[in-house]
């Protein structure tokens, strides 16, 4: 154990605590010094341990501490440094400190400066806690602390009554995720006899042919129901369909979170989780399927809501829900290394599309309403460069970041031959041409075109702020747009400088495990030289039309004639209707989940507990009783004549049995 | 002696408290009745730390001849299963002790007396090791409770009281008639560890597991015998909420462990489907009922019936081939511990929202966070362990319990079971939801005022365990091991 392993997560934490308990002692410069200098650290360890293992070859599997021994099982906390985690712990802790810095100028005006730093310094903590575990116990800690920083931070607005719903749902949804997840667990640990990841890989190589008797159900084998319950946590986590109702939801939170966990890091867990277990999953098609067919849905489906959403933090959500779909398409398809590739360079391009889209909400004063936009571009330089640079890259337009990890999802797509991957082959490539008519039909609107915000209804709700000044938007501050361009920078290059390790050199050898039937990066490795020939052949690819097909229609729709949007809108009202209604998951959850449960309860009660528990049985006792009492009551008149009466009538009848027996 | 003390050291200080008492001047009634509730947990703390973890035998043992005519003892002992419930009694008076502090305005001597007797009796409950002697705290600790929340309840309190005394009464009456027919079969024993030895026909262990059955599940409670806890908590004064749950809910829980599942082992195993099925309709039933609940005490007492639902069903894991689960057990006894605390701090929650706006019900307040933003803070976290989240001590027994029944083969009940995940989550942060976020709802929230500071350490120190716990339960398994694997062993031998 190294002590730079320590700090990586515990500097955070320490910042955490202090921001949180002595918030309004140490002041609110106090608050994001000590968090940002918690982050800073943090980073730097990290860099540190990465120059080691990458450098090195160093991995280190150890305990921390033991956390219980119950029932023979040993439970334990502790580290696992290979080339898997540090690559989480360098994009946890980076995008962590860009958004720490990014939060003193948006929530500069906010009551709640130190209780948000305090939270998104505790998250910092907690995904590095997940990311950097030895085993499933601690991965639960882990994956539930994200889970309530992220509850904090969604409803961090309490006031609003949206905010404190959205947290709600997030949490519950997220729940329903997690029984899966907790059930994978327990049959890991019932067959395993251990929650340490590495003890569990190598038994688990001998349980291939076991099965598991799930009653009704049937019995499928082990692999293939622990790693479904599994990736049923993921598909929670990572807002996979159907569980991924809360991610738009989440948007309530403030714009700095919705950069950091609902698109950067916590929503990646899932993608970050199935890779560790490439072990299990390998172990099983079938699972592999299921896996594959969600993802590709998700990255179809959901792309096309975002096509219809106004809300500009909505729009970049909707795309968020899409690229966790191409990740987890890549994973189903065995391509492990790609979709932790495309969830490096997503974290990036994707946190500074939410921070750009942040840095337009401060400039257009908490309006989030792309409508009430346009030719932001003359005003805020720096953002719109950004953005355009984080649209492109989300596109993948070639040689940029996004261009290398999600070509390679759809080539390994292409090669694989497992149930569900034609399906999957058509929605990601599909995918390309939703994400560019998205993404470039927000930049138009918000960045070209006609100056629409001083058209804006005035009654945002959204405004917390209430400085309305000329109504010009103008650039934002230098911790705003810095972060804008730390980010920028490897949103640009990164792709291209990690090709070679994610992709064409198999860097993840060793701590990701691919069945040589499966292996589909191994199958593609050999049409790929290096990033200027992937580059250089991404012009001629169809991806590469399907996207300037996406471009060039939002282009014309948004610029050249706005008015043609409005009109199809009304032509094609009954298919717009369902997008709005997000396939009416929403509508359905409220009616079936949460009204049924509220009816079961409510009748539950009243007659269960109510009517038959206290009304029947127990105060019917009572009432019992006391009817029997009542009538045993009249044989005690008092009156002497009717106790001689019932004496002699009663020994007539003795006297008279006993005389007629004879 | 430890155990003597532990009884007597808090009964000696309520009869102090008693004697001493003015309705005037309550101050000295106060600080003798703190004094002694102090007093008597550190005079349980060696019992943990002079431990001897590698022997599963009862410890602390002291025996004298209480009725020689009957073979009755005053025997006491606890083991690594009895032990923590003793601590954990006498810890929470002090928290009775001082939630009671200025809120109690009404015969104060008498309040902190019977908190203090029955804090004694229950710390003898605990560490009786005769039969007799058991019965006799079992039942003595029903006075001073159905006291507490007949004089200083609710509007409804008599019926409340009579329902809690009654459904008791009823259920323990049964277990009487038991302990006499094994004192007879056992050649005139009231030793517990003579019972564990005895023989037993499989009619006859039928029998007397219903007998015993009755007694502690209408105690723990579990369902259908669960009606009178609501009832009892909505009436009941924040210190009687708070021991309810935190303490006599366990004693019937101990019950299973220490007189069915080692007495009458075949019968048990015989009968587990039925307590599995029973514990996952508290548990999920309940869940349910909880979560429609309007009034704040009634859910949290709801919902505590779920979470005792996940001990009795720890208990009751027994394989195909009949092999009880010591990870299941163990988890049980966690999740009683763990209750303790997190149930005990959401009723003083609910107390201190209650002692400033009398009402519980959800729908008066609203948006709570705005003017106590530190009773929200800490009731948060409170909330949290009541959903289960890890790094709190809620977590741990259900997850072991859930880990052992997937080990145990049984998938379904841990996915029924594990339904806990989410509807415990739903009815808790929904209602903190109501009471605690939101816009201020309307002037009687605004005029709140946040936590005093007995207030704030009172449930800072709880929040405190129920972190440390959470996040380093190894202590209290590895005292509780060596006792919880002796009795795997000896419940998988037949007594046929």
């Amino acid at each position: 154990m190294k002590f730079s392993y320590l700090i990586v997560p515990f500097a955070p934490l320490a910042g955490a605590l202090l921001a949180g308990l002595f918030g309004r002692t140490i002041g609110r410069a106090g608050a994001h010094t000590v968090t940002i200098l918690g982050v800073l650290v943090s980073f730097i360890a990290s860099v540190v341990v990465a120059l080691d293992v990458f450098g090195n070859g160093t991995t280190f599997n150890g305990p921390l501490y033991t956390w219980m021994v119950a029932g023979g099982v040993r439970f334990e906390i502790g580290f696992l440094i290979d080339k898997l985690t540090v690559t989480m712990m360098l994009v946890v802790a980076f995008v962590s400190l860009m958004v720490h810095v990014y939060t003193i100028g948006y929530m500069a005006d906010d009551p709640g400066y130190q209780r948000f730093f305090s939270y998104i310094s505790l998250f910092t903590f907690s995904m590095l806690m997940l990311v950097m575990s030895n085993n499933f116990l601690q991965l639960f800690f882990g994956w539930e602390a994200v889970g309530l920083v992220s509850y904090l931070l969604i409803g961090f607005w309490f006031k609003r009554p949206t905010a404190i719903y959205a947290n709600l749902k997030a949490f519950l949804v997220n729940r329903v995720g997690d029984l899966g997840f907790l059930l994978g667990i327990g049959l890991v640990l019932a067959y395993t006899g251990s929650l340490d990841y590495e003890t569990v890989f190598d038994k688990a190589a001998g349980l291939k042919d076991i099965a598991v008797d799930l009653g009704w159900l049937g019995a499928p084998m082990w692999a293939t129901a622990t790693c479904i319950l599994l990736f049923i946590g993921a598909m929670g986590k990572s807002a996979q369909v159907p569980l991924h109702v809360w991610l738009p939801d989440s948007m309530e939170g403030p714009t700095p979170i919705s950069a950091l966990i609902h698109a950067a890091t916590m929503v990646t867990a899932g993608i970050f989780m199935v890779s560790r277990m490439s072990p299990l999953f390998e172990m099983s098609t079938t699972a592999l399927s299921f896996v594959l067919v969600i993802g590709a849905t998700t990255a179809l489906f959901m792309g096309f809501l975002g096509i219809i959403q106004y809300d500009i933090k909505r729009v970049v959500a909707y795309s968020t829900l899409s690229q966790l779909g191409y990740m987890t398409v890549a994973l189903g398809v065995s391509a492990y290394s790609a979709a932790m590739f495309h969830l490096v360079t997503h974290a990036f391009f994707k946190a500074l599309l939410f921070l750009a889209a942040g840095s337009v909400i401060i400039g257009m004063h908490h309006n989030q309403d792309i409508r009430w936009m346009g030719g932001v571009r003359k005003h805020m330089p720096i953002t719109w460069m950004t953005s355009l640079i984080g649209s492109l890259a989300l596109i993948g337009f070639p040689f940029l970041s996004g261009f290398y990890s999600k070509d390679s999802i759809i080539l390994a797509v292409g090669a694989s031959k497992i149930p569900g991957a034609t399906y999957a082959l058509v929605a990601v490539t599909l995918g390309v041409f939703v994400t560019a008519f998205y993404s470039f039909r927000m930049y138009f609107l918000v960045f070209h075109g006609n100056e629409r915000y001083d058209q804006a209804p005035h009654d945002d709700h959204h405004d917390d702020h209430g400085h309305h000044g000329d109504g010009k938007p103008h650039e934002s501050p230098w911790v705003v747009t810095l972060p804008l361009v730390l980010l920028a920078v490897p949103s640009v290059a990164l792709g291209a400088a990690t090709l070679g390790f994610f992709i064409i050199d198999n860097g993840y050898a060793g701590a990701i495990t691919v069945a040589p039937a499966n292996d589909t990066l191994g199958a593609i490795r050999g049409g790929l030289h290096d990033w200027w020939a992937m580059g250089l052949h991404g012009f001629v690819t169809l991806p590469f039309w399907l996207a300037m097909a996406g471009v060039l229609l939002a282009w014309y729709l948004y610029v050249i004639n706005p008015a043609l949007p409005v009109k199809l809108r009304a032509q094609f009202g009954g298919l717009v209707r369902i997008l709005e209604e997000k396939y009416y998951f929403d509508r359905f959850n409220e009616f079936f989940f949460a009204g049924g449960a509220r009816r079961l309860g409510e009748g539950l009660f009243r007659f269960g507990d109510r009517a038959v528990i206290d009304g029947a049985i127990v105060n019917g006792s009572a009432k019992g009783v006391g009817l029997l009492s009542s009538l045993v009551r009249h044989v005690q008149t008092g009156y002497i004549y009717h106790y001689a009466f019932v004496m002699v009538a009663g020994l007539m009848v003795f006297l008279g049995w006993l005389l007629l027996r004879n | 002696m430890l155990l003597s003390l532990a009884i007597w050291v808090p009964i000696i200080g309520a009869l102090a408290v008693l004697v001493t008492g003015r309705d005037r001047d309550p101050t000295l009634t106060r600080w003798i009745a703190l004094i002694a509730s102090i007093a008597g947990f550190l005079v349980t703390i060696p019992l943990v730390t002079e431990f001897d973890t590698s022997s599963a035998a009862l410890q602390f043992v002291e025996k004298f001849a209480w009725i020689p005519r009957y073979g009755i003892h005053y025997h006491l002992g606890v083991d690594g299963i009895s032990v923590w419930f003793v601590l954990l009694n006498s810890l929470m008076t002090i928290f009775v002790v001082v939630a009671g502090w200025y809120v109690i305005e009404d015969k104060q001597a008498q309040y902190y007396g019977a908190f203090l007797i029955m804090s004694g009796l229950i710390n003898g409950a605990f560490a009786a090791a005769d039969a007799a002697l058991f019965y006799v705290f079992f039942e003595a600790m029903l006075i001073p409770m159905y006291l507490i929340i007949g004089i200083w309840g609710g509007p409804n309190r008599v019926y409340a009281a009579v329902k809690f005394f009654l459904y008791t009464l009823l259920g323990s009456l049964l277990m009487l008639v038991a302990l006499i027919y094994l004192y007879n079969v056992s050649g005139g024993s009231f030793e517990i560890s003579q019972y564990h030895k005895v023989p037993l026909a499989m009619g006859v262990q039928i029998l007397l597991f219903i007998a015993f059955f009755l007694a502690f599940a209408v105690k723990v409670p579990m369902w259908p015998v669960h009606t009178w806890l609501p009832d009892a908590h909505v009436e009941a004064p924040t210190g009687g909420s708070v021991i309810l749950a935190a303490i006599t809910l366990k004693l019937g829980a101990y019950g299973f462990l220490r007189f069915m599942l080692p007495i009458v082992p075949d019968a048990s195993r015989h009968l587990a489907p039925l307590v599995i099925v029973l514990s996952l309709i508290a548990i999920v039933y309940i869940g349910f009922v909880a979560l429609v609940q309007t009034d704040m005490k009634k859910l949290v007492a709801y919902s505590s019936i779920s979470h005792m639902g996940f001990v009795t069903l720890g208990f009751f894991l027994f394989t195909a081939n009949g092999d009880a689960s010591a990870l299941g057990i163990e988890g049980g006894l966690l999740q009683m511990i763990s209750h303790g605390f997190v149930s005990g701090a959401m009723f003083l929650c609910i107390g201190v929202l209650y002692d400033r706006l009398h009402s519980r019900n959800i729908a008066d307040y609203g948006g709570v966070v705005n003017t106590m933003p530190r009773f929200a803070a800490l009731m948060m976290l409170f909330a949290m362990a009541n959903a289960g989240l890890p790094g709190t001590s809620g977590f741990i027994g259900e997850f072991t319990v859930t880990l052992a029944a997937v080990k145990q083969g049984m998938f379904w009940t841990a996915a029924a079971a594990g339904l806990t995940l989410v509807l415990g989550a739903a009815y808790t942060l929904w209602m903190y939801k109501r009471v605690i976020f939101g816009d201020v709802a309307n002037d009687n929230v605004r005029a709140l005022t946040d936590v005093t500071a007995r207030e704030f350490w009172m449930l800072a120190a709880l929040a405190i365990l129920v972190l440390a716990m959470g996040l380093y339960p190894a202590p209290f398994t590895e005292i509780m091991q060596k006792s919880v694997h002796e009795l795997v062993v000896h419940v998988a031998k037949s007594k046929l």
